[in-house]
């Protein structure tokens, strides 16, 4: 089988900071380090799971984004992944989710494959709107919250979740699946695989490429537009203090106080 | 007046909660039209009229139900090429984001998703999505046609007025290849103690508690209270809890009367699930935490040794 | 990684990788646990088979020995993000790595790598290392235990002391005098007859890590057993030199474990109306301690560079054992301090550092062995003899 996984660069949710601003008296979080979106990397370890049971299968991992974008690629690679596709131009940058969806649908179709992984949705953006989106540009079925999955005879058998438990759900390849958060652990990029990252092939495409018009995407392919920023209704400030022992009795006297108990 | 469109999931016969949230809204921007499909379609138009649906247009084949959204995306998709309301509405919800993304690449038409506000602009609509902890964007859908909102939970509140709406039946034509999906089981998981989406209490625990096992405190301190257990993504995602218990923009919404989140630092994802909680208690042993922000009572400390003094605070009532 | 002159811009994209991966695992694995293992005194065994899928065992050996192959630095951050975890920790995996795989290596024949390096490798086995005995640490050569001739074998007498990982070991490698008074290697696996290791107890300092004893009664081992290329005490010497290569980068995770406690502490304790990270003796402190780690983190570097280079000696290795050490125990002591009362409890984990380091500051050669290794050096005047 040839499986693609498409991923995503995100700002690191975890980073390690060692300033203090002066005026805010707030850690300092600018310069964040760019990451593998850790949903993605959930998507990508239930990939290279099944294509370990298979035995007979390829991983292509598939991004959009900056040249640097390629680190989230290494990283996708030295967990496992055979080889990689980058996506990058200067005029898919401001995409919206559509034409985010239609440069990988183009890129996809391309490359060739029997099963696409996605996450469910992006740590940065939460839209969810891709994988369906890239679906139905490749004119294919998609499910979605899938937490375990097989593949026999060329039908894939999954669970997906729903809001109070799951369904089993059944779909013939080709097919593109969004794996749910946390189904799946991710594992480490063991030092081997780290090390063979860099020997592995990573193709690059550009909207020339995929025939994409650079006005159909973009900043200026967008079909939304911000009116205006608004301050967010701000809660009142509460009362904030240091544990001395008697949190505890704190919170319990509010709660009598609200008639909870 | 605007024709506003509400795509509704059916849960037990009627339409899902937060289905009614958008026809009460819509009613208010325009005149609501519901669309239903599957087998309890019909039952539920009847709800949806007494929530603000002048019309409903129903689809009530079993198709649906087990083929998931590629076939509602077929009868869809002809019925907006074919009438073009203004709005289409959809809940942020598990099928409703499979429908919506699917019927705006076939569409190509724009979409907002995660939007909380909705307001009237001359002929067309601004959408009010959020935009980090402290902003809310407010966007227009540019692109012409039929314009598509994913409308999170508890945005808007369903109002019952009693009315009643028509109904038409129609019989959408669904591809082939769209049933290739089958639903052939479903099965509930999540049972004990109240719905965390409805509970009047929620105790919810983050990074912050050290490891999976901690997690028994959060349980005791729910079951003492008669609440619901709630999580941060990051411990879903780090495979802790499950994924219906997450709060927040992924996940669910909820507006309990109080809210207790232990060892969450409160990174907007998870504020936007929990902020219209009417009294906010965190616990987290960093004072920068975010959600301090948005507490009525932080207690700046460590959530292991505070939770088991609380909950024998609690069971002495 | 705390870096505040970008170390980072120094190292290759692979280099960060393995860093991240090890820093990730060490947040995931072992930052949650640290302190009920040290509190119970247990020893990170468990993650032996996480820590060899990895490869991060004797990660920086050649690959046709089941190691990663990997450059020295990148073996030095390892080390790094080992001991931000635990000192404990980071002594687990050098021994293995630096004082079981690497003498099996250097001095081992073919066939003894091909047969103990894998296994080593993936944390199916675990190795020891017994050198010193309860005489005195500091002089190795002085040491009573002895190998004997036993027909084709040997047969060894003696003990061993403060011995990292001997009660769980499957291998140990032992260092013996032989009849000329020359000092051999020999691998011995811990289920030989005569050979025990009992443990020690109530130890103060590296309670995440187990130490024992060797004691050996007329154990007797094959001619396959002894190392053939190590002949005299600059074998072991020569492990000894990977072992404290490792440390000098290890002690600055440990000081970054403190120093970002102790900083972020400061930042929210408030005293007399403002938080005590505004306080110039507080902040004093502070200083010395980032001061102290950039200045660490380049030498190190440095030091990795030129290992890599194969220019590196071992007065520079001493160099920076006695140096990253002693400022990751001052910073530990500073930090114990900032924290006030907060800070003598595992709650926090700047005293288990702080205890740990007093152990890592005497071990792998005292401090002052160092200084006068460093002095001998720039003397050329020996002060040991």
């Amino acid at each position: 089988m040839r499986i693609l996984v498409c991923v995503k660069q995100v700002p690191d949710p975890n980073t390690v900071i060692y300033q203090i601003d002066p005026q805010s008296k707030r850690l300092v979080r600018d310069g964040v380090a760019n990451v593998l979106d850790p949903g993605a990397e959930v998507a990508l370890e239930a990939a290279l799971q099944l294509a370990e049971n298979d035995g007979n299968s390829t991983v292509t991992v598939v991004t959009m984004g900056p040249e640097d974008a390629e680190d989230a690629l290494r990283r996708a690679l030295a967990m496992g992944a055979d080889d990689g596709v980058l996506i990058t131009d200067d005029g898919l940058a401001g995409s919206d989710t559509l034409s985010t969806a239609k440069a990988l649908a183009a890129t996809i179709k391309e490359v060739g494959f029997d099963l696409i992984f996605c996450a469910t949705e992006s740590t940065d953006g939460y839209s969810g709107m891709v994988p369906g989106m890239v679906a139905e540009l490749l004119g294919i079925p998609h499910l979605s919250f899938i937490r375990s999955l097989e593949v026999a005879n060329g039908v894939l058998t999954g669970q997906r979740v729903v809001a109070l438990g799951y369904q089993t759900v059944e779909c013939p390849l080709p097919l593109l699946v969004a794996i749910a958060s946390g189904s799946h652990e991710p594992r480490y990029p063991a030092l081997k695989g780290i090390m063979a990252a860099k020997r592995k092939k990573v193709e690059e495409y550009s909207l020339d490429d995929l025939g994409l018009a650079a006005d159909s995407v973009g900043e200026s392919g967008a079909r939304e537009r911000v009116l205006e920023l608004r301050p967010v209704e701000e809660r009142q400030a509460g009362v904030i203090v240091e544990d001395d022992g008697t949190g505890a009795a704190q919170i319990a006297a509010l709660l009598r106080q609200r008639g909870i108990i | 007046m605007a024709a506003i469109w509400v795509y509704s999931e059916i849960t037990a016969g009627r339409p899902a909660p937060v289905a009614l949230e958008l026809m009460s809204k819509a009613a208010e921007l325009g005149e609501a039209t519901v669309v239903l499909f599957g087998k309890d379609a019909a039952a539920a138009a009847t709800v949806a009229g007494q929530f603000g649906a002048a019309h409903a247009v129903i689809d009530p084949r079993e198709e649906y139900d087990t083929h998931l959204a590629p076939a509602a995306v077929d009868t869809l998709a002809a019925l907006i090429r074919e009438r073009q309301p203004a709005l289409l509405l959809f809940a942020t919800s598990y099928d409703s984001r499979d429908v919506a993304s699917r019927l705006a690449a076939r569409l190509d038409c724009g979409v907002i998703s995660n939007a909380t506000g909705l307001e009237a602009d001359g002929d067309g609509f601004r959408v009010l999505t959020p935009w980090g902890a402290t902003t809310v964007a407010v966007c227009e859908l540019t692109a012409p046609g039929t314009k598509f909102v994913l409308v999170r939970p508890k945005a808007f509140t369903a109002v019952e007025n009693g009315g009643t709406c028509t109904v038409e039946e129609v019989s959408g034509q669904i591809d082939a290849a769209s049933t290739a999906i089958k639903v052939t089981d479903t099965v509930e998981e999540i049972a004990q103690g109240p719905v965390l989406s409805d509970s009047k209490v929620v105790v919810s625990g983050g990074r912050g508690l050290g490891n999976a096992d901690n997690f028994g405190l959060i349980e005791e301190l729910a079951a003492a209270l008669g609440g619901a257990v709630g999580a941060s993504r990051a411990v879903v995602d780090a495979g802790w809890r499950p994924y219906g218990e997450q709060v927040g923009q992924t996940g669910v919404t909820v507006k309990p009367d109080v809210y207790i989140a232990c060892g969450i630092s409160g990174a907007i994802q998870h504020l936007a699930g929990m902020k219209g909680s009417k009294t906010i208690i965190a616990i987290n042993k960093d004072p920068e935490a975010p959600i301090f922000k948005n507490a009525d009572l932080g207690i700046v400390g460590d959530a292991l040794k505070i939770l088991p003094q609380l909950i024998g605070e609690v069971k002495k009532g | 990684m705390l870096d505040f002159f970008a170390v980072d811009s120094l190292l290759t994209s692979e280099q960060r990788a393995i860093r991240d991966t090890v820093r990730e695992f060490v947040d995931a694995e072992v930052i949650p646990n640290i302190r009920t293992w040290w509190d119970q005194e247990e020893a990170p065994v468990s993650l032996k088979d996480k820590i060899g899928a990895l490869g991060l065992f004797g990660a920086n050996l050649p690959e046709k020995y089941g190691c990663a192959g990997i450059d020295n630095v990148s073996y030095g951050l390892i080390n790094y993000e080992f001991e931000r975890g635990d000192s404990g920790l980071r002594s687990f995996s050098s021994v293995q790595s630096a004082l079981v795989m690497y003498p099996i290596y250097a001095y081992g024949s073919e066939e003894q790598r091909q047969q103990y390096l894998p296994e080593l490798a993936a944390g199916r086995l675990l190795g020891c290392f017994g050198l010193t005995e309860s005489d005195g640490g500091s002089d190795p050569g002085a040491m009573r235990t002895r190998a004997r001739r036993d027909g084709d074998g040997w047969l060894l007498n003696g003990s061993k002391m403060w011995i990292t990982n001997s009660p769980v070991a499957d291998i140990a490698i032992v260092w013996a005098k032989d009849d000329e008074g020359v000092v051999r290697g020999f691998i011995v696996p811990t289920d030989t007859p005569g050979f025990s290791a009992p443990k020690i107890e109530s130890k103060m300092s590296l309670r995440a890590s187990i130490t024992g004893e060797i004691v050996l009664q007329d154990c007797r081992v094959g001619a396959e057993a002894l190392l053939p290329e190590a002949k005299g005490l600059k074998a072991p010497l020569g492990c000894l030199t990977q072992a404290r290569y490792g440390i000098s980068w290890g002690a600055l995770g440990a000081l970054e474990a403190v120093y970002i406690s102790a900083r972020d502490y400061a930042a929210t304790r408030t005293t007399f109306g403002k938080p005590i990270a505004g306080r110039q003796l507080v902040q004093d402190k502070l200083v010395r301690m980032i001061t102290d780690h950039s200045l660490g983190l380049l030498m190190s570097h440095q030091l990795g560079t030129l290992k890599d280079a194969k220019k590196m000696t071992f007065p520079q290795v001493s160099m920076a054992k006695r140096n990253n050490v002693r400022v990751a125990l001052n910073g530990a002591r500073a930090a114990r301090e900032i924290l006030g009362g907060n800070g003598i409890t595992t709650e926090y984990p700047v005293i288990r550092h702080m205890l740990n380091l007093e152990t890592v500051d005497t071990y792998e050669g005292t401090h002052d062995i160092h200084t006068m290794i460093i002095g001998r050096e720039i003397t050329g005047i020996g002060a040991l003899e």
